[in-house]
């Protein structure tokens, strides 16, 4: 949490006259019973009606003051929790945004999407809180008890008394009740387990005719939430009635002790009532310093998710700076090896292979044979643990991540569409591109036909997450957009999957043409659309265990062999 | 679960509303019936509890007045004068009493509503609960489940933290605020007009403040949402912006969206909270006119000095119960919309009643479609469908992806109810008997592998209701699941975790076979599509996919040559219609989309 309160820094003295505007309004605040005392003492015990005019002219421009005071604070305030807010969230943005893909498998998409959205939310939020409320807590409270002693100070020792009895009394019922917190937000999360997975279940639920046997886990998580509230908030019920029992005795302990100063003349009528006032605030003072200790630990969490993002320094630094244009169109392995982090085997071992211009590279293999792995390797998404990667003859290493990537079309395994009209998704891959470019993209992909029925054609909205297309119109696109890069280097990484068998064979009829003079990588599923590559890897735990023509590799490789047999008839392979 | 901490958001949020308040408000009001007994006692309880709160201060401005009276006494030598001790005793006795009354009571109220409101969510949630088992499938396909979930949980959450706290909170303030001026008459009308007139003022300085914090609390709710959006979709497609080299546009779009949000929270913050000052600010000067008029009517003799105490304490409190009202009556008003919610879930189409005219304890499997017409929406895609299977029969469902194929699980599970035409099981109308009985009669072994986090032992039982170890051991062995189960650590007693992740897909898939086979049905609907499985698990799962047809009628959604080829009929489908059906060959000699698709996706020749 106090990591995270350095980002105040640059606000540092905008918090600094924050701290000054509250000083101020408690000060105005505590001054008020003071000066109503001497109204009593001096103006309507002896009758003096002009005296009360006065001292009443005064309380209302010191209250005035305080009031001046208050809204300066606020938008002070408001300027440092929300600048903070604003800065935290673009450090955090700005940070993952270098983040290589392994950082983001470490974390999680979603883990770092609540990071960088709710959690600061929730700290700009406590920030704020403790701007306005907190910080005044303890400056009523010291100020209340200088102005109480300042009154009597014999009295004071009534207050002395009172204190630690409430902040025991909240501290144990907090004590009790934080734990009980937890246990409500678990079974809360238990309950949503089991109705999400009687949603997403309910197919097999209803086949199976479990509906007694759910509705019954239901009913259990339902009742242990439901006793855990009660008890929980049973114990909360004792906070206000407490505190407001301590409060009240406290006063009731004032007025008789201050009688008997009265009675003894050590003290007059208008301090005992300005000093009853001192004990509210001081005692609604420990109240919200109490709150403290609720609010902070919540935004601890959050800080803590916070700076573990921001601690998190990606795997591997972009310092290359030579051009990546020396061999173009070629793509060289040489013995690569690598690890997933923390993994005890390598995701990859020893991969070598060279790919020329106009020639198509296929990788086939079984899931977690390391196929995907292979491709985003390319890009620099991960760094290898050993070996060499040259794209158009030059090492990925050498070249600016920004260099490298962009002489790559690269289609991923799920069709990634942004907010944005079509032609917005289709120029992803070149912002500068000109219409007749977008139409020989989108035409080579197959893509102009739909793009043409769609209501707006290519100033038509996508949203978010493309959800308004199906999923080989998305495909297409993706395509598309790394089509109209015209790079050296083109990926697919099971891209053509959602597309028909008629769209496909188009698809790749066109492709061959417009990939004359750069290397194709392509992953795949099927035996059949790897059949006419130039050379196919087969993949198996990270292993090489075969390259060749698919004829080539029918005759000699064993696992080939059994992946075709498995999805082509014997006939068929011949 | 009643919230910790000073309240916030509140006022300043513009509340949803309900479509029907009253409505909704009336039915939300008889689910608290059963209790009302206690919610009566709850509601007088929190009323004393409240009154002897209010009637405090005019006690102990009573005990100031005789302190005054004495002290002004001995100051002026009234023989006899100086401070009865035995009278203030008996006054802060008295005071004492009531106050701790007063916070008896209002624990009393918040302890038997914690119940009430429990009782109440948990009776909500077993509504919800009863309803879902009673909801048709089309109800869960045709809404993401995050929506359903969250009226389930957020919003019966809310109306249990609204009935724990705002509820009595309402009334107590409305009391509060009734007796606050019945006891500020009593001790000066006068007075009483000062603290009251303070009140439109108050209104007429807050009300276009709260409007303007309103607008500028939703400009910054929109804000986060379009810059939560923005965060979502660039770390969603981090590997697309980064292989397109996108990063500083994004950084750039990302700036711009956190920059205004930073300008409507900051004046949404800066707006909501000069409230309060203002709020206090009028209250002091009430304050101070009470001190200076109250002041003038001392020295008059029209009023004790304990009066004033008690007065200025009173209109201390005063604005308290009324900003809390008007809170309230916002929270009440999102309660009710969250009710609303919750109710028009209740309230959905249910599954047609079953009839149960036929009883079919086990089926042969015999299963024919007769004129069956079939649509999601208005539009039909299956018209006059006829199909006739035997007992036994291997049925091959073949097409594109999306072609539809979970359609025809969805009617011979009778997930779905048919638009025209019947279904037989054996010859019986597969509505004449209840759906547990038709659906004891299907298993289903589907690519989308469900199961729960539980044990693999609970998760293969879930087949059939008390499994024995013997056989749940023999399901696993048939489906070749029992070896890899063995090299897990806790074998059998594994827990699956809530990801399901702790075991590969293929493995999944090898759990849901041996689950179907425990469950023994006599027709089977499979889906072949092992596209995300290792080749070696491919083939074990084959072989109990082989063993799990042996002599049932089987509903396959083939994806391997050899079943489509042996299959007794082929099922084509394509954007959700059943486009063609017959054997392989018989469709073959047709040249159709069939044999299209034959060449296109088996042959090598055509592949290009």
């Amino acid at each position: 949490m106090i990591k995270i309160l350095k980002n105040l820094n640059p606000y540092k003295w905008v918090v600094v006259a924050v701290v000054l505007l509250v000083f101020g309004q408690s000060m105005a605040e505590l001054f008020l019973p003071t000066l109503m005392a001497d109204i009593i003492d001096n103006g309507v015990v002896k009758g003096n009606i002009p005296y009360i005019w006065e001292i009443g002219g005064w309380m209302l421009l010191v209250s005035a003051i305080g009031a001046v005071a208050a809204v300066f604070a606020s938008f002070y305030s408001a300027k440092a929790a929300m600048g903070m807010g604003r800065d935290l969230r673009h450090k955090v943005f700005k940070h993952v945004g270098q983040f290589s893909l392994q950082e983001f498998d470490e974390v999680g998409t979603a883990s770092l999407i609540t990071r960088t959205t709710n959690d600061i939310t929730q700290v700009q939020q406590v920030v704020i809180m403790m701007l306005r409320m907190v910080i005044s807590a303890p400056i009523m409270l010291v100020g209340g008890v200088i102005m109480a002693v300042s009154k009597d100070a014999q009295l004071s020792l009534v207050i002395i008394g009172a204190m630690p009895v409430l902040a025991i009394a909240i501290l144990l019922i907090l004590k009790y009740g934080m734990p009980l917190f937890q246990e409500v937000q678990k079974r809360l999360d238990g309950l949503n387990l089991v109705v999400r997975e009687n949603l997403t279940g309910i197919r097999v639920i209803r086949a199976f005719n479990r509906e007694p046997e759910e509705k019954a886990r239901l009913q259990k998580a339902n009742r242990e939430l439901a006793d855990v509230s009660i008890k929980v908030n049973k114990v909360m019920a004792f906070m206000m009635p407490v505190m407001m029992l301590v409060m009240n005795m406290t006063v009731v302990a004032v007025i008789w002790f201050g009688g008997i100063r009265i009675n003894n003349g050590a003290m007059q009528i208008g301090d005992l009532m300005a000093f009853i006032q001192y004990v509210m605030m001081i005692m609604f003072a420990l109240v919200m310093a109490s709150f403290m200790f609720v609010m902070v630990p919540r935004a601890a969490v959050s800080a803590k998710r916070i700076n573990e993002v921001l601690e998190m320094k990606p795997a591997f630094t972009d310092d290359g700076t030579a051009k990546a244009d020396r061999t173009r169109g070629t793509l060289e392995f040489e013995d690569v090896t690598f690890y997933y982090p923390g993994a005890e085997e390598p995701a990859l071992s020893n991969i070598s292979f060279t790919a020329k211009p106009g020639e198509i590279t296929a990788l086939i293999g079984g899931t977690g044979s390391g196929k995907s792995t292979l491709v985003n390797l390319v890009p620099r998404f991960y760094d290898v643990k050993s070996g060499t990667i040259r794209v158009n003859g030059v090492d990925i290493r050498e070249a600016s991540q920004q260099e490298i990537r962009s002489k790559i079309g690269f289609v991923p395994q799920k069709s990634i569409l942004f907010t944005g009209t079509i032609a917005d998704n289709i120029r992803f891959g070149k912002q500068d591109a000109t219409q007749a470019e977008m139409d020989h993209a989108a035409s080579i992909a197959q893509a102009t036909e739909f793009i043409d029925q769609i209501e707006g054609g290519y100033a038509a909205e996508i949203e978010q997450g493309g959800s308004n297309l199906s999923g080989g119109q998305k495909q297409r696109l993706s395509i598309a957009r790394a089509l109209i890069r015209k790079p050296d280097l083109y990926i697919f990484d099971d891209s053509f999957s959602a597309l028909d068998f008629k769209t496909d064979a188009k698809l790749r009829k066109a492709l061959k043409d417009e990939t004359r003079n750069a290397t194709v990588l392509l992953v795949a599923q099927r035996v059949s659309t790897v059949v006419d590559a130039d050379r196919i890897i087969v993949l198996e735990k990270g292993k090489m265990v075969g390259i060749g023509t698919h004829e080539e590799l029918l005759k000699s490789n064993e696992v080939y062999r059994e992946i075709a047999l498995s999805q082509l008839s014997e006939e068929e392979i011949a | 679960m009643s919230k910790m901490g000073p309240p916030h958001g509140g006022a300043n949020m513009p509340a949803e509303k309900a479509k029907d308040f009253k409505g909704t408000f009336r039915r939300l009001v008889s689910y608290l019936k059963p209790r009302r007994k206690k919610l009566a006692a709850v509601f007088l309880v929190a009323i004393l509890s409240t009154v002897f709160a209010i009637v405090g201060p005019k006690i102990m401005g009573m005990a100031i007045t005789e302190l005054f009276e004495g002290a002004y006494g001995q100051l002026q030598g009234v023989p006899g004068g100086g401070i009865d001790f035995g009278v203030i005793g008996q006054i802060l006795a008295i005071l004492a009493g009531l106050y701790l009354f007063s916070s008896l009571f209002s624990y009393i109220q918040q302890y038997m509503m914690s119940t009430v409101a429990q009782d109440t969510v948990y009776d909500l949630r077993q509504d919800v609960n009863k309803k879902l088992e009673k909801l048709p499938l089309r109800y869960f396909d045709g809404r993401p489940n995050g929506e359903t979930l969250s009226r389930m949980t957020n919003d019966i959450d809310t109306i249990g933290s609204t009935l724990q706290q705002s509820l009595t909170q309402f009334i107590t303030s409305i009391v509060t605020i009734v007796g606050i001026l019945v006891m500020m008459l009593t001790i000066s009308p006068l007075l009483t007009l000062i603290a009251v007139v303070s009140l439109p003022l108050s209104l007429f300085v807050i009300g276009p403040i709260l409007k303007r914090s309103q607008k500028y609390f939703s400009s910054q709710q929109k804000n986060l949402g379009r810059l939560n959006g923005h965060v979502e979709e660039m770390y969603t497609g981090h590997q697309v912006v980064k292989a397109f080299g996108h990063e500083a546009k994004s950084n750039e779009q990302f700036d711009a969206v956190n920059e205004e949000l930073y300008d409507a929270g900051r004046k949404a913050q800066f707006i909501s909270g000069i409230i309060m000052p203002m709020m206090t600010l009028i209250g002091n000067l009430s304050y101070v006119l009470i001190s200076v008029v109250g002041g003038i009517l001392v020295t008059q003799r029209a009023i004790s000095i304990g009066d004033i105490q008690a007065f200025i304490t009173y209109s201390k409190q005063f604005t308290q119960p009324i900003t809390q009202t008007a809170n309230i009556a916002n929270i009440i008003q999102s309660t009710v919309a969250a009710a609303e919610r919750v109710f028009e879930l209740l309230d959905e189409e249910e599954e047609v009643k079953e009839v149960t005219t036929s009883v079919l304890a086990r089926a042969k499997g015999a299963v024919a479609f007769e004129n069956v017409d079939f649509g999601y929406g208005d539009n039909l895609l299956i018209e006059k469908m006829n199909i006739d299977v035997q007992p036994g029969q291997t049925v091959a469902i073949v097409g594109p992806t999306g072609a539809g194929k979970t359609t025809l699980i969805n009617l011979l599970m009778r997930f779905y109810e048919l638009n025209g035409g019947r279904i037989t099981v054996d010859g019986f109308d597969s509505r004449e008997m209840s759906r547990n009985e038709l659906r004891q009669n299907f298993g289903m072994v589907l690519q989308d592998t469900w199961l729960f986090n539980g044990t693999i032992r609970d998760n293969i039982a879930y087949g059939k209701t008390g499994a024995s170890e013997e056989e749940i051991l023999a399901a696993a062995e048939a489906a070749h699941a029992d070896h890899f189960i063995r090299t897990l650590p806790d074998g059998y007693d594994t827990i699956l975790n809530q990801e399901v992740s702790n075991i590969s897909q293929g493995q999944k898939q090898l759990l849901t076979i041996a689950r179907a086979i425990l469950a023994d049905p006599p027709i089977m609907i499979l889906d072949e599509a092992t596209s995300s499985v290792d080749t070696r698990t491919e083939i074990f799962i084959q072989q109990a996919m082989n063993q799990l047809m042996e002599g049932r009628t089987s509903f396959v959604i083939a994806h391997r040559l050899s079943t489509i080829k042996d299959a007794d009929l082929i099922l084509v489908m394509d954007q959700g219609k059943v486009i063609e059906q017959g054997t392989h060959q018989q469709l073959l000699d047709k040249d159709g989309f069939y044999a299209d698709l034959y060449h296109s996706q088996f042959s090598v020749e055509v592949a290009v």
